[in-house]
């Protein structure tokens, strides 16, 4: 292939200060993600896996390494410009839903929009048609907290979708939902994948890791398995 | 960008209406005060202005001193000093434009069935001029009148009122002290002095007269007062000597004699009156303000509970790509809005409050634009001020830790 990865980590670190001095909760970390590829992260919990995501995601900054996302290197950027990046490269999908509590699923969709300066009509018939694609549109003047769990977790999926990024982030999607739920989320997931989206996705659960192309397990900050999955997802 | 913030920052204020309402209440009683101390305050000082012109302007007054008799010595214009001529001399003085001799005196007045007791003042013609009192009807009385001691008089609208009720007085006869006096002009309304009195309870007539037909002068040459008025307030520390020093060489007084009459400067009074009302609406306003200043760290308090208990949101909607200064616009306007909001309904509380306190006391109140308008700026400047730390501590927020927290 000759575009470079969308993901390229090379000897990525990450320190944090604690009162017993510096910790490195990821060592020396180096990783391609081409484009279109749907990788699971295994772990137990300390193992670096959600330090991992954070740097990714343009959250935090790496302590040493480089992390270059679509060619270009994250770490000499401002911090509007990683904002920015959030905002349009990286979409997020989170253990606990985080929809805002307090203003409508429609506008919940459309947040990220309006960190893009994009329009009020606009966002909003952009939110409308991505609650639609998740079956979602009956609930869109509705407030988070009357619609379960799964429901919650597929607005939040359209909402990390409505700036149209390349690379999907998500931190134990199915951790708060039961496994009928979890396997309508994994499908969307597998769908968005087979449209080209890359998707990277922290999970404990080997069921759900199963669905993945490609399986990368940490512990103690450091890779220790990076191997393909068989087969296409079931 | 700008209108979504709002809806943003409205929504927000919204979803916790209590707090958001007794947060603004804070603001509404702050500028409620101010704007209703300024009100009053300013009020006041219109209404001892006007006191103060009712006196007319660059006055002197010169009382004759006090009568000692047994080393008892009575008060001010029991003695005899003063006399029409003293007046004529000041008169000729540079810079003095009019002086009228002044004899009170206190007689009932008879009119029909009716009966009234009244002010009665002798003076002559100049004392209209002099007092800035122009006739509402009729006509003044003039120098012949003095000359021959006509019985006429000019009536104040209190005295018209309570003698002749709504018929027109001029042309009337009354009765004063069994003399008949001709009414030929109506002053028009005066007010109140400073100290209060009804300055329109007044019949006025030639000095002459009054001195022959009402009180019975013994000297009718000799009167209580002398109203002096300056060509202009410039004029008056320079007149102020020279009439002391008239009126001592007139009278023969030695060296070390004390003056037989007490010159009194009412432009300096009136000055001295308008700069305490002036001081006592400016501690008003400064009083006020104090609860303003309490309603801005009330917003700050708020702000930075509201930060708090929203920590999580604001990780979210960093994540969502949120810059630094989308989530410190985003609080800033908060309290921005809640001090503005908060600001209208104290106004038009503190307006409200105003005109109903000047309706039931009876004060002029007076509604300044400029007030308004500053105290929408020191709103604004408030909720800016005290906004700006709780926000910027938001902006500043860890997004990967606040994200976490619960």
């Amino acid at each position: 292939m000759a575009s470079p990865p969308l993901i390229e980590l090379r000897a990525l670190g990450k320190d944090y200060v604690t009162e017993a001095g510096l910790w490195p909760a990821l060592h020396s970390v180096t990783l391609s993600v081409m484009a279109g590829d749907y990788l699971a992260i295994m772990g137990p919990s300390g193992s670096g896996k959600s330090t991992l995501m954070n740097l990714l995601g343009c959250l935090d900054r790496p302590s040493r390494g480089d992390y270059l996302l679509d060619g270009q290197p994250v770490a000499a950027l401002s911090g509007d410009a990683l904002a920015n990046l959030r905002n349009r490269a990286v979409g997020f999908v989170f253990q606990g839903f985080n929809l805002l509590p307090r203003i409508s699923l429609r506008e919940n969709v459309a947040l990220p929009l309006l960190y893009a300066r994009v329009r009020r009509e606009e966002r909003l018939a952009r939110a409308t048609a991505l609650l639609e694609q998740v079956g979602l549109a009956p609930y869109a003047d509705s407030l988070p907290n009357r619609i379960s769990g799964g429901q919650q977790q597929r607005v939040a999926i359209a909402r990390a979708l409505i700036n149209r990024p390349r690379l999907l982030l998500a931190d134990e999607p199915t951790g708060n939902l039961d496994s009928a739920t979890s396997g309508e989320i994994m499908q969307i997931f597998a769908a968005l994948n087979g449209e080209g989206i890359t998707v990277v996705l922290v999970t404990h659960e080997p069921d759900i890791a199963a669905h993945a192309r490609r399986l990368v397990r940490f512990r103690d900050g450091r890779v220790v398995e990076d191997r393909p999955l068989g087969s296409e997802p079931c | 960008m700008l209108m979504a913030m709002f809806e943003e920052a409205w929504r927000a204020m919204r979803a916790n209406r209590l707090r958001t309402f007794l947060t603004m209440l804070g603001m509404v009683i702050g500028v409620g005060a101010v704007v209703l101390m300024m009100a009053i305050g300013q009020g006041a000082q219109i209404a001892v202005g006007q006191s103060i012109n009712s006196m007319g302007s660059n006055l002197f007054i010169v009382l004759s001193g006090f009568h000692t008799s047994s080393g008892a010595r009575s008060g001010t214009g029991t003695g005899s000093s003063l006399t029409v001529d003293d007046g004529a001399a000041i008169a000729d003085l540079p810079g003095v434009a009019l002086v009228a001799p002044v004899a009170p005196g206190v007689a009932q007045v008879v009119w029909g069935p009716n009966n009234w007791n009244a002010s009665i003042l002798g003076t002559n013609p100049d004392y209209l001029a002099i007092r800035g009192w122009p006739l509402a009807a009729g006509a003044p009385f003039g120098d012949s009148d003095m000359r021959s001691a006509t019985r006429v008089a000019l009536i104040g609208q209190t005295t018209a009122e309570n003698l002749f009720g709504d018929l027109d007085p001029v042309g009337k006869t009354i009765r004063v002290k069994q003399s008949p006096f001709l009414i030929v002009g109506v002053l028009s309304p005066k007010g109140q002095s400073l100290d209060g009195r009804d300055q329109d309870d007044v019949l006025i007539v030639p000095l002459t007269t009054a001195q022959r037909a009402l009180f019975g002068a013994p000297q009718p040459e000799v009167v209580r007062t002398l109203m002096v008025q300056a060509e202009s307030e410039e004029l008056m520390a320079q007149l102020e000597r020279e009439i002391t020093a008239l009126l001592r060489q007139r009278h023969h007084l030695r060296e070390d004699a004390d003056n037989d009459f007490f010159l009194r400067n009412l432009t300096a009074v009136a000055d001295t009156a308008a700069e305490a009302t002036r001081i006592l609406s400016l501690l008003l306003g400064a009083i006020a303000s104090v609860s303003l200043l309490v309603g801005g760290i009330g917003i700050m308090n708020i702000m930075l509970v509201s930060v708090t208990e929203r920590t999580r949101e604001i990780g979210i909607r960093r994540a969502l790509g949120a810059r630094q200064s989308d989530v410190l616009l985003q609080f800033l306007l908060e309290a921005l809005i809640i001090a503005v909001v908060g600001c209208l309904i104290g106004l038009v509380l503190g307006i409200g409050g105003a005109l109903a306190v000047g309706a039931a006391v009876g004060i002029p109140v007076v509604v300044g634009l400029g007030p308004i308008l500053a105290s929408l700026l020191v709103a604004a400047g408030t909720g800016i001020f005290f906004g700006y730390y709780p926000a910027r501590k938001a902006a500043q927020l860890d997004p990967i830790e606040a994200l976490r927290y619960q």
